[in-house]
């Protein structure tokens, strides 16, 4: 049961972001236990020995004020604050997610569509699209642009590092690396409709050559990602299968944040329902 | 509230208090009420200052549609604010009115309060209205709806402040200056001043900064 | 003629709610029949709905939200059982469009209707006590509080069975709350109640800082307050300057989903993140009105058990108050993720994590009172030290969480949901039973069993570890919030670990049951003579149990920070003083008659039956109007009356 605590997820780390966050984690927490662990020992400790019964403990009832100890109060937190604090400054602009990597590899470009309720991962370099599956070369940093097609979502994947929210008619922006091939869950973290749970796909990262062997199968098969067949994706629907698209329209994915492409009908029902529709598949 | 100094060394008492002025106990009811009513005035603009806010965010959402530099005739504008500050000053006079117990004065500044107030009222129902007839009603964009929600907002309180000098007028008919109808009528001014305070800030924010953009 | 009301709304084809509302039905029947049968209603109508004291109000908002506890506490059992059942392409008992209401309704009971409504209630019955005055500043106005609150309990809980109720999470997110992604009525259901016990949590606020700031006993400076009166007057200020801010914000989100507006929608420029941000400068200060208060409780209760006055009242003042402001300077850390950029995150983190600090003050403050003190452990003292190891572990994953990368990947997950349970249980729930506890023989005349409070509180206690410690490790696993079915077989082992810690507190909860029937069956025997059963050193002991409708014969006269054990130690002598005769405020049946009609109108606005809505805003202008045209709104208790009720319970006492 432990183990799966430390090999999935955010304290295992499959890219420098992830890394960078899981140090932050148990660094901050290191130095706030240093602090709470003696707080909740001397809370037992004192309640214990000044129990009324123990006539061994000095009863002081008028004691309620010391400017020194008032002193020390005040600077503890203050000083772990300060502390804390010049981690959180430092590293809110290290780790920004629309910072690029440090990397001398050029990055992928990857567009993200959150959609109801799966996602649509798009390749503008390349050409394909895919759902619900994100292929990337191992080591190379990715840069997404991302939006929603409907309501808000997040796009995260735990191993990888941080996650960015999508808002329809606008781009948010995310930088993060796979430096191991491997197979890493992905998800969304914010809630948006009954289908919400299958909102899952995974990362695959492999070495680079086996990423031009799958860009180029994606070429050869699948539907076209164009107006039609993102209508088409664009219906409600849940637990999609991954599959690719052999073709992108040129610039789809502004055409999403700019709200140009048709927009899916939303859980909508009648102008009068009382009672929205009961989940989707 | 004075923290007395007395020098016991760490043991600094912070609650002594020199002999000469203590709390005097519970404030009179006329107080408790003015002030009561002032907190929830001051609540009362901490919600404007959130459709303010939207306003503000929202005021570049033209979608296309028409702006506030198109619309907005400040003339109209010029005359609510008369029709407001006006109906401001005959409530400060009825207010002194109330004070001296003069049911004559009361009644006729009432009587104005209410006539400036009406007129202002219907001088924004008419610009809505004709805003509308043109297309750019809320639904037109996130602009619209702002502006037609924070504009509205103060409109719907003068109508809450209308209705409320009505039932003030009734009061003092029915039972004269008792203590109740004049903590009451006390009450309705500040209301009634505090909205001259909101519109300022909206014909600034709103109707001057948008014309001139 | 009846909106979109139909035959459809009542959930015939949904075994659960309908066999909830069948038995809720009974219940409620048999309730109401047993008191009809027994002749209670004259007495229930002039002593507890009509009345406008604050002391029957505040209670009447503390039973309200432990009603309400037990409400949310079920939807809680059901999320934690669904999660260990549906599991790897098992779909549990309940589909997603119930399960996502429940997990909507379970937050928004919770906070609004528990947490809210017990601190509110508390702070009502106890400050005027401890002010050393008779009442609140508008006492009436106090009646419509409460009973718009409990307008918007009915309501909400109305959704369960004509219906349903919002299935966006607690706080509405726009652009899924907005009509085109949720046509039905449940967010409607939301919005409504919500706005209608906002305007009475509002008009509270405005009294409690009326009356802190304008009326105390004399003697009684700020710097003599007890403690407790200072957290809420922060509590009611942040309730001033914040519930403004929700009432506009659910306002906005009506409009777009009634008028069509722009707002929040997707189109035609409406701004689905101005909502997070309006939500949250709202959320944000809601938290601390509900942490302030039961700090508040702690530092009553470490010092009366500690026996000693309590450590670094100075401190502690400018603590409270430091983080009644701070509290509007942190919004934005609950959406680092939203992408604002590092320097807006930055700031936000840091104003987070200096919020930590007056926290950090007053848990050592707390310590040094218990420093050098003779504790005596009762079931107050209990729940405080059970606070004071738990909610330092919560505000450690607070600050944690106020470090924006570290917030990238936790946020929205279940450690998220284990720091704000373990915050929101450890201090404001802990600081309730607490408080219940503490002030319940001053409420009633007779104390709680303390073997079954103890009994609840270590179910309690273990409980909330059992449940949550789990779920920090499955967040770190990382497993999202607000999932109807999992797929991930490691972290099916940490919910049903998680599931078993909810069925301890259930039975927490069932010990507590028991208490308050053991309690009252047991009340003859146990009953508190002297009014003062703990050795208190605040002026509410200074009253019998239960106070005198007038709470003080004559006002006190302070001297001093802790009044009544100055008093105590001077050597208090229950003479026979020449006594004034006073005024009390009548009861009135505004408060109640005004809620039923905000039910009306919020039914009619909810199912868009417009007549009904012009009918129920008339029926609350009449009522506004029978009231601005009452008569008497006092009556007097003449000396002589005072003199006899005094000698009679002085008598009592011998």
């Amino acid at each position: 049961m432990l183990s799966g605590l430390t090999n999935t997820g955010v304290l295992d780390p499959q890219g420098p972001i992830a890394h960078a966050e899981r140090l932050i984690l148990l660094d901050s927490t290191a130095i706030m236990l240093a602090v709470v662990v003696p707080v909740i020992v001397a809370t037992l400790v004192f309640a214990w020995w000044f129990r009324a019964s123990n006539l061994k403990a000095t009863y002081r009832p008028n004691w309620a004020y010391s400017g020194r100890l008032e002193f020390i109060v005040w600077s503890i937190p203050a000083l772990v604050v300060l502390f804390l604090g010049g981690i959180g400054w430092v590293s809110s602009h290290d780790l920004d997610p629309g910072k690029p990597l440090e990397s001398e590899v050029a990055p992928l470009e990857v567009q993200v569509v959150s959609l109801d309720w799966k996602w649509l991962f798009i390749y503008p370099a390349q050409g394909i699209a895919s759902v619900n599956r994100l292929v990337v070369p191992a080591g190379t940093p990715i840069h997404f642009r991302l939006t929603s097609a409907t309501v808000m979502n997040s796009f995260f994947v735990p191993q990888l590092g941080s996650q960015i929210y999508t808002m329809a008619g606008m781009a948010t922006q995310l930088n993060l690396q796979a430096d191991r091939p491997g197979t890493y869950p992905g998800l969304s973290a914010q809630f948006s409709g009954d289908g919400f749970a299958d909102m899952y796909f995974d990362v695959q990262a492999m070495p680079q050559a086996a990423f031009g062997d799958w860009v180029a199968t994606a070429r050869g098969a699948g539907p076209a990602l164009d107006a039609a067949g993102y209508a088409a994706l664009a219906q409600e629907s849940s637990k999609v299968a991954p599959q690719t698209y052999r073709g992108v329209d040129p610039g789809i994915f502004d055409k999403i944040v700019g709200m140009q492409m048709p927009q899916p009908e939303g859980q909508q029902n009648a102008p009068n329902a009382t009672v929205s529709p009961r989940g989707s598949n | 509230m004075t923290i007395a100094i007395v020098d016991q060394g760490e043991a600094a008492d912070p609650h002594a208090r020199p002999v000469d002025r203590p709390f005097p106990g519970p404030a009179s009811k006329r107080i408790v009420v003015g002030f009561g009513f002032w907190i929830f005035l001051l609540s009362d603009f901490i919600m404007f200052s959130a459709f303010f806010a939207a306003y503000a965010v929202l005021s570049g959402e033209t979608a296309g549609g028409p702006s506030g530099k198109e619309l907005f005739d400040l003339k109209t504008v010029a005359a609510e604010t008369a029709a407001l500050l006006a109906s401001s000053f005959t409530c400060g006079m009825s207010a002194l009115a109330v004070q001296t117990r003069q049911f004559g004065k009361v009644y006729a500044a009432s009587f104005f309060t209410f006539l400036f107030g009406a007129v202002f009222l219907g001088l924004e129902i008419n610009e809505f209205a004709r805003m509308v007839a043109e297309g750019a009603g809320p639904q037109r964009s996130a602009f619209l709806s702002s502006f037609f929600s924070l504009v509205g907002l103060h409109g719907l309180h003068v109508t809450a402040g209308l209705v409320w000098l009505s039932v003030m007028m009734g009061q003092i008919a029915t039972r004269g200056f008792i203590r109740t109808t004049m903590r009451r009528f006390l009450c309705f001014a500040l209301f009634w001043h505090a909205l001259d305070i909101i519109w300022v800030a909206l014909f600034t924010v709103v109707y001057l900064m948008g014309a001139a953009k | 003629m009846l909106g979109k009301l139909d035959w459809s709304a009542i959930p015939f084809d949904e075994p659960i709610p309908l066999v909830t509302a069948v038995i809720l039905a009974v219940v409620i029947a048999g309730v109401l029949g047993w008191v009809t049968v027994k002749g209670y209603w004259p007495y229930l109508w002039r002593d507890w709905i009509t009345s406008v004291d604050h002391k029957r109000i505040g209670v009447m908002y503390m039973a309200l939200s432990l009603v309400m506890l037990i409400r949310g506490f079920s939807d809680a059992i059901m999320m934690r059982s669904q999660q260990a059942l549906a599991v790897g392409g098992a779909q549990g008992y309940l589909p997603p469009s119930h399960y996502d209401q429940i997990f909507s309704a379970h937050g928004t009971i919770m906070i609004f209707f528990v947490a809210m409504t017990f601190m509110v209630g508390l702070m009502n019955f106890v400050v005027p006590l401890q002010l050393g005055i008779r009442d609140v500043a508008f006492p009436t106005l106090n009646s419509v509080s409460l009973w718009l609150t409990a307008s918007g309990v009915l309501l909400t809980n109305m959704s369960l069975v004509i219906g349903e109720f919002a299935r966006t999470g607690w706080l509405v997110y726009p652009p899924l709350s907005e009509l085109k992604f949720s046509p039905g009525v449940g967010v409607d259901y939301y919005l409504w109640s919500i706005q209608i016990s906002g305007v009475g949590t509002l008009l509270a606020g405005v009294n409690l800082v009326t009356t802190i700031l304008k009326m105390r006993a004399p003697g009684m400076d700020l710097m003599r307050m007890p403690v407790f009166c200072w957290t809420a007057l922060a509590a009611n200020l942040l309730i001033v300057a914040a519930f403004p801010i929700l009432t506009a914000s659910l306002a906005m989100l009506l409009l777009d989903r009634y008028l069509g507006f722009h707002f929040f929608t997707n189109e035609l420029g409406g701004n689905p993140m101005m909502f997070v941000n309006l939500i949250w400068a709202w959320g944000h200060p809601e938290v601390y009105i509900l942490v302030l208060p039961a700090f508040g409780v702690f530092s009553e209760v470490t010092a009366t058990f500690s026996g000693k006055p309590l450590f670094g009242y100075r401190s502690m003042v400018m603590a409270t108050m430091a983080i009644c402001v701070l509290s509007f300077m942190v919004w934005l850390h609950h959406f680092f993720t939203m992408g604002a950029g590092a320097d807006v995150n930055a700031v936000f983190g840091v104003m987070s994590m200096i919020i930590a600090v007056p926290t950090g003050v007053k848990i050592f403050n707390w310590l040094f009172t218990l420093y050098g003190g003779r504790v005596r452990f009762h079931v107050p003292v209990l729940w405080a030290i059970g606070f004071m190891i738990t909610f330092v572990i919560g505000g450690m994953t607070g600050v944690l969480l106020a470090v924006p990368p570290a917030d990238f990947v936790l946020h929205n997950s279940l450690f998220l949901v284990a720091h704000f349970h373990n915050v929101v249980i450890g201090g404001v729930l802990f600081g309730a039973f607490a408080g219940y506890s503490y002030w319940f023989p001053k409420a009633f005349g007779f104390p709680l069993d303390e073997r079954l409070g103890k009994a609840a509180f270590w179910c309690w206690f273990i409980g909330f570890y059992v449940t949550f410690l789990p779920l920090y490790a499955v967040g770190l696993m990382g497993m999202t919030r607000r999932m109807q079915h999992t797929d991930n077989p490691l972290w099916t082992p940490w919910l049903l670990v998680s599931g078993v810690g909810a069925v301890i507190i259930m039975a927490g909860i069932g010990f507590q049951i028991a208490q308050l029937v053991v309690s009252i069956r047991n009340r003859h025997r146990t009953r508190d003579t002297t009014g003062d059963p703990w050795n208190g050193r605040t002026l509410e002991w200074s009253t019998a149990s239960p106070p005198p409708f007038y709470n003080f014969a004559s006002m006190p006269v302070v001297e001093g920070i802790d009044a009544y054990w100055t008093m105590k130690a001077r050597g208090v002598e229950r003479v026979e003083h020449e006594y004034e005769a006073i005024e009390l405020p009548r009861n009135s049946p505004t408060g109640f008659v005004t809620a039923f009609f905000a039910v009306v109108m919020g039914f009619a606005l909810i199912w868009h039956i417009w007549w009904m809505v012009i009918l129920g805003l008339l029926g609350a202008f009449v009522t506004f109007m029978v009231f601005a045209w009452r008569k008497q709104d006092e009556y007097e208790v003449s000396p002589d009356e005072l003199a006899q009720l005094e000698r009679e319970h002085a008598e009592g006492l011998a």
